[in-house]
C-alpha cells in the first residue's frame, strides 16, 4: 500500500497543527517520499498509518524526532568546539569557574518549556485514542499461544451471532521457517509483495470508514495486537479486556505480528487486515452467516474458556480463505 | 602529605601480613575492599564474556531471514539469558567493584565498614549464577520469558524455581552490598571530608545504594509469587483465581525502574570524575549534579507504569505516568549541560579514558534522546515492544553503562596495578568499540520504526538489510571486546610502565594521594584533608 500521507494531516485544522503538520511534511522529505502501510526493505521511519487516528504517533514521532535532532546539534556541536578549542595541545589553559547560575537556570527552563509543548501534543492524541465511543462495529479479538481469533460481534447496529474463526500463520511461511527448511524466504510473495512470516490463513476482514471497536483479551498468556498501519498496538491478555478502536480510510490489506513475548512460536502469529468497501464487507459478511452444510464443533484450541465456548457452535470456517 | 610518613609505615606491616595467607585465603577468605573489589570486577568481566557469547548466538540467528542455526525456543532463552547475565552479572556487580575499589580511598577511610559482610556478598553471586546457568543444561531447558518474566508466560518455565532462587541469591548479594556502602560512606568519613566534598561517584553510590534496599525486596516479592503461583496453588497472577497478570508488571516495573538507574547513577559518578581530570577544571555545577542525581532517583519511583502504556491503563493513568517519565529529561539534560560546561574552558587531551567518556556522553544522550520519544504515549504505542525500544535501552546500557565501566577501568587501573596499560590499544578498543556499537544498535531504531517486534527468532525480508548490518556490527563489537581483555592483562602482569601516584595530570581527590597500587589497607591513619587536594573541596556552588 502506497499513500502519501500528506493529505490526511494536511487538512486538519487550527493553527498549531499547521505548523506540526508542516514539521511532520519536512521530515517525511527527509525520510523519502513514499511511505507504505507494510514494512518495506530500508524502511527508516513510522508508517503514517491509514486511519483517522494513525498520523497521530506519527507526526508526534517526526515532532519529537525533530526537537531531539536540533538539542543533538547543539549539545554536541558545543561538545566538538570545546574539543577542539580547549586542547592542551593547542595550548590551552584551564579556566577556574566551574558555576554560572544564569545559564544552568537558561538550560533548565528550556527543557521544560519543550517538554510542556510534546506534552500538549501527546495529550492530545492520547485523548483521540482513548475514545472509543460511537463505533459502528465491534470486534472481539483473542490471542492464543500461537494464533489469534476473531469473533464478529456486531455491525451497524445489528448483532452477529455466528462469525468468527481462528487467524494463523499461512503454510507457506510456516514451511520455510523451520530450522534448515531450506526453502528460501525470499520465494514467500502475494502479488509480488514478500509476505514471509506476515500473511495468515484467515485475515481478519473489516469495513473502511468505520469505527471499529476492538474488544482484546487473550486466552492462555499475554500477547499484543499490533498493526503498525493503524497507529498502535494493545495487549491481549488473560482475564482482561482491553477496548480500543480503529477507523480505516484506505482499502488494502495491512500487516502485523504479535507484538509480546508469548513462548517459542511468538515470532510465527502474525496478523493481516483486511480493508475492503462497505458494499464489499456487506457480501462477505453475508456470505459467512450462510450456514454451512457439514458444521463441525471443533475446538480449535486446547483451553475452553469462555470465550471459546460461546464460539464452539458458531465455529465457522471462513467462506473464502483471503490470502493477501 | 602529612599522612604520607604514618603511612609507609603501616604499609610494610600490611604487605609483610599479607604475604603469609596463601591463595585461598587471599581470595576466598578475603576481607580486603581491594581484593574484594577485584574480584567482583574479574568475575563481571567474565559475566560479560558469557552474556555476549549468548547475544552473539542472538545475531548469528538473526544475520539473515530464516531459521539457520537454534530452535526458537532456544532463542528464547538465549534473549532471556542475556538479559539476566548482563544486568545482574556484568553490569550491576562491576559497579559493586568500582565501589569497592574506589569509596574507601575516595572518602580515606582504611575498608569497607563491614569487611566480613563484604565477602559474603560477592560470594553469593558465583552461586547464584551457576544455578541460574545451570538450568541451559537441565531437561525443559532454562526460562525463555524474557527477563521480565511475565506470567502466564514465564509459569511455563520448567526451571522457574531456578530462577526464583537464583534472583533472591542476586538480591541479597545486592541489599547488602548496599547497606555496606551506605555504611562505610555515612560512618567512615575522614575528619573533614564532608559530604558535599565528596567525589560525585561517591555521591551517585551512596544514592543508587538506597534505591537498591528499596527495590530489591520489591523484585524478591514479585518472584516470589510466581513462585507460589506456579508450585503453591495461589493466584496472585491469575485471573482465573481471582488474580491479574498486570499485577506482576506493576510489581515488577515498580522494582525495574530504579533498577536501570541502578545501572547508570554511578556511570555518571564515573563520568563526572573522568571529565573534570582530563579537562584539568572541576567539574561544572558540583552541587547541581548531586541534585540532579538525587532527583532523578526520587522520580525513578514514580514512573514504572512507562513499560505498561500498552496495557489498558485508564487515561489518567496514563498522562501522570507520561508527565513523570517527561520529568526525568530535565535533570538528565543538567547533567549532560554540565559535562559539556565543564569540557568548556579546560586544557583538554584525550586519553583512553576520557574518550570513552566522550563518547558516553553523546551516546548516552541519544539513548536520552528516544527515552524521551518512547515516553510519548501515542508514539510509544507504536515504539513498544518493537526494535526501537531494544536500541533505547542499548544505547544507555551499551554505550552508557558500560562504556562508563571501561572508562573507569582505564582510569582506575594504573592506580590499583601500579602500571600503565598500553595506550595504543586501549586506543585501539575505543575506537573499534565506538564504530561498531553504533553499527549493531543505530540501524535497530529503523527496524523498530518499520515495525520489527523484539524478541523474535526470524522476521521478514523487509528487515534483512538493517539486520544484517547490525548482526555485522555485532560480531565486531564483540570481537573489540576481546582487545580490552588483552590490554587488561598486558597492564596487571606483562606492562613494564609504573604509573606514578597521581597517574593524571588533572586527577585530584584522596585516592591519588596513595601509592600506585595503594597499600593493602588504604587509610590507616585518617588523612589530613587539604581542600585544594579535593576535586571539589572549596566549590561554592
Ligand atoms: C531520559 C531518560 C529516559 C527515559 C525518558 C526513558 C524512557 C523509557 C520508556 C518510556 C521505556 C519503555 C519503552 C517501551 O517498552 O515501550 C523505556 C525502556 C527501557 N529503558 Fe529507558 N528511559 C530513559 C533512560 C534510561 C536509562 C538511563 C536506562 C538504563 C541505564 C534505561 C533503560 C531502559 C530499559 C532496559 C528499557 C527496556 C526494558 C524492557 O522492556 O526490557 N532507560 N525507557
Ligand atoms: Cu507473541
Ligand atoms: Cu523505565
Amino acid at each position: 500500500m502506497t499513500s502519501g500521507g500528506i493529505g490526511r494531516y494536511g487538512s486538519r485544522p487550527k493553527g498549531f497543527r499547521h505548523v506540526v503538520g508542516a514539521l511532520g511534511v519536512l521530515a517525511l522529505g527527509l525520510f523519502g517520499g513514499t511511505v507504505q502501510a507494510n514494512p518495506e526493505p530500508g524502511q527508516l521511519n513510522l508508517t503514517p498509518g491509514v486511519t483517522t487516528y494513525s498520523h497521530v504517533p506519527y507526526v508526534l514521532n517526526n515532532v519529537a524526532l525533530g526537537v531531539c535532532v536540533v538539542i543533538g546539534i547543539l549539545v554536541f556541536g558545543a561538545m566538538f568546539i570545546a574539543m577542539f578549542r580547549f586542547r592542551k595541545s593547542r595550548g590551552a589553559v584551564a579556566e577556574k569557574w566551574s558555576h554560572n547560575t544564569t545559564v544552568e537556570i537558561i538550560w533548565t527552563v528550556i527543557p521544560i518549556i519543550i517538554l510542556i509543548t510534546l506534552a500538549w501534543l501527546a495529550t492530545d492524541g492520547l485523548r483521540q485514542f482513548s475514545d472509543t465511543t460511537g463505533a459502528q462495529m465491534t470486534v472481539k479479538v483473542t490471542g492464543y499461544q500461537w494464533k489469534w481469533r476473531y469473533d464478529y460481534v456486531d455491525y451497524e447496529g445489528k448483532a452477529i451471532s455466528n462469525v468468527g474463526f481462528m487467524s494463523k500463520l499461512d503454510d507457506q511461511s510456516n514451511a520455510t521457517r523451520q530450522l534448515n527448511s531450506g526453502l528460501d524466504p525470499y520465494a514467500v510473495k502475494v502479488d509480488g509483495y514478500n509476505t514471509y512470516l506476515l500473511n495468515v490463513d484467515h485475515p481478519l476482514v473489516v469495513p473502511i470508514n468505520t469505527k471499529i471497536r476492538f474488544v482484546i483479551t487473550a486466552d492462555d498468556v499475554i500477547h499484543s495486537w499490533f498493526v503498525p498501519a493503524l497507529g498502535w498496538k494493545m495487549d491481549a491478555i488473560p482475564g482482561v479486556v482491553n477496548a480500543t478502536w480503529t477507523n480505516i480510510t484506505e482499502p488494502g490489506i495491512y500487516r502485523g505480528q504479535c507484538a509480546e513475548l508469548c513462548g517459542q512460536d511468538h515470532g510465527f502469529m502474525p496478523i493481516v487486515v483486511k480493508a475492503v468497501s462497505k458494499e464489499d464487507f456487506a457480501k462477505w459478511l453475508a456470505d459467512q452467516q450462510k450456514p454451512v452444510a457439514p458444521a463441525v464443533p471443533a475446538p480449535a484450541s486446547t483451553a475452553a474458556a469462555p470465550a471459546q465456548a460461546a464460539a464452539t457452535t458458531a465455529q465457522v470456517a471462513p467462506a473464502h480463505g483471503t490470502q493477501g | 602529605m602529612a599522612q604520607a610518613a604514618a603511612h609507609d609505615h603501616h604499609d610494610e606491616h600490611h604487605d609483610e601480613h599479607h604475604e603469609h595467607l596463601n591463595f585461598f585465603q587471599r581470595w576466598v577468605m578475603s576481607t580486603n575492599h581491594k581484593d574484594i573489589g577485584t574480584l567482583y570486577l574479574v568475575f563481571s568481566l567474565l559475566m560479560f564474556f558469557i552474556g555476549g557469547s549468548f547475544a552473539m548466538v542472538i545475531r548469528a540467528e538473526l544475520f539473515k531471514p530464516g531459521m539457520q542455526l537454534v530452535q526458537p525456543y532456544f532463542f528464547n532463552e538465549m534473549t532471556t539469558m542475556h538479559a539476566l547475565v548482563m544486568i545482574f552479572g556484568a553490569v550491576m556487580p562491576a559497579f559493586v567493584g568500582l565501589g569497592n575499589w574506589m569509596i574507601p580511598m575516595m572518602v580515606g577511610a582504611p575498608d569497607m565498614a563491614l569487611p566480613r559482610m563484604n565477602n559474603l556478598s560477592f560470594w553469593i553471586l558465583p552461586f547464584a549464577f551457576t544455578l541460574l546457568l545451570s538450568t541451559l543444561f537441565l531437561p525443559g531447558g532454562g526460562p525463555a520469558g524474557g527477563w521480565t518474566m511475565y506470567p502466564p508466560l514465564s509459569l511455563q518455565s520448567a526451571s522457574l524455581a531456578y530462577v526464583v532462587f537464583a534472583v533472591h541469591l542476586m538480591g541479597i548479594s545486592s541489599i547488602m552490598g548496599a547497606i555496606n556502602i551506605i555504611a562505610t560512606i555515612l560512618n567512615m568519613r575522614a575528619p573533614g571530608m564532608d559530604l558535599l566534598k565528596m567525589p560525585v561517584f561517591v555521591w551517585s553510590w551512596l544514592i543508587t545504594a538506597f534505591l537498591l534496599i528499596a527495590v530489591m525486596p520489591v523484585l524478591a516479592g514479585a518472584v516470589t509469587m510466581l513462585l507460589t503461583d506456579k508450585y503453591f496453588s495461589t493466584h496472585f497472577f491469575d485471573a482465573a483465581g481471582g488474580g491479574d497478570p498486570v499485577l506482576f508488571q506493576h510489581v515488577f516495573w515498580f522494582f525495574g525502574h530504579p533498577e536501570v538507574y541502578i545501572m547508570i547513577l554511578p556511570a555518571f559518578g564515573i563520568i563526572s570524575e573522568i571529565i573534570p581530570t582530563f579537562s584539568r577544571k572541576p567539574i561544572f555545577g558540583y552541587k547541581a549534579m548531586v541534585f540532579a542525581i538525587a532527583s532523578i532517583a526520587f522520580l525513578s519511583f514514580i514512573v514504572w507504569a512507562h513499560h505498561m502504556f500498552a496495557v489498558g491503563l485508564p487515561l489518567g493513568a496514563e498522562i501522570f505516568f507520561m508527565y513523570a517519565t517527561m520529568l526525568i529529561a530535565v535533570p538528565t539534560g543538567v547533567k549532560v549541560f554540565n559535562w559539556v560546561a565543564t569540557m568548556w574552558g579546560g586544557s583538554m587531551t584525550f586519553e583512553t579514558p576520557m574518550l570513552f567518556a566522550v563518547a558516553f556522553v553523546i551516546l548516552f544522550t541519544i539513548g536520552g534522546f528516544s527515552g524521551l520519544m518512547l515516553a510519548l504515549v501515542p508514539a510509544d504505542f507504536q515504539y513498544h515492544d518493537t526494535y526501537f525500544v531494544v536500541a533505547h535501552f542499548h544505547y544507555v546500557l551499551v554505550t552508557g553503562a558500560i562504556f562508563a565501566i571501561i572508562a573507569a577501568t582505564y582510569y582506575w587501573i594504573p592506580k590499583w596495578t601500579g602500571n600503565m596499560y598500553s595506550e595504543f590499544w586501549g586506543k585501539m578498543h575505543f575506537w573499534n568499540s565506538v564504530i561498531w556499537v553504533n553499527v549493531l544498535f543505530f540501524p535497530q531504531h529503523f527496524l523498530g520504526l518499520a515495525g520489527m517486534p523484539r524478541r523474535i527468532p526470524d522476521y521478514n525480508v523487509a528487515f534483512a538489510n538493517f539486520n544484517m548490518i547490525s548482526s555485522i556490527g555485532g560480531f565486531l563489537f564483540g570481537a573489540s571486546q576481546l582487545i580490552f581483555l588483552g590490554v587488561v592483562i598486558h597492564c596487571v602482569w606483562f606492562s613494564k610502565k609504573k604509573a606514578t601516584d597521581r597517574v593524571w595530570e588533572g586527577a585530584r581527590g584522596l585516592e591519588w594521594t596513595l601509592s600506585s597500587p595503594p597499600p593493602h589497607h588504604s587509610f590507616t591513619v585518617a588523612p589530613v584533608i587539604h581542600d585544594e587536594e579535593l576535586a571539589h573541596g572549596h566549590v561554592e556552588d
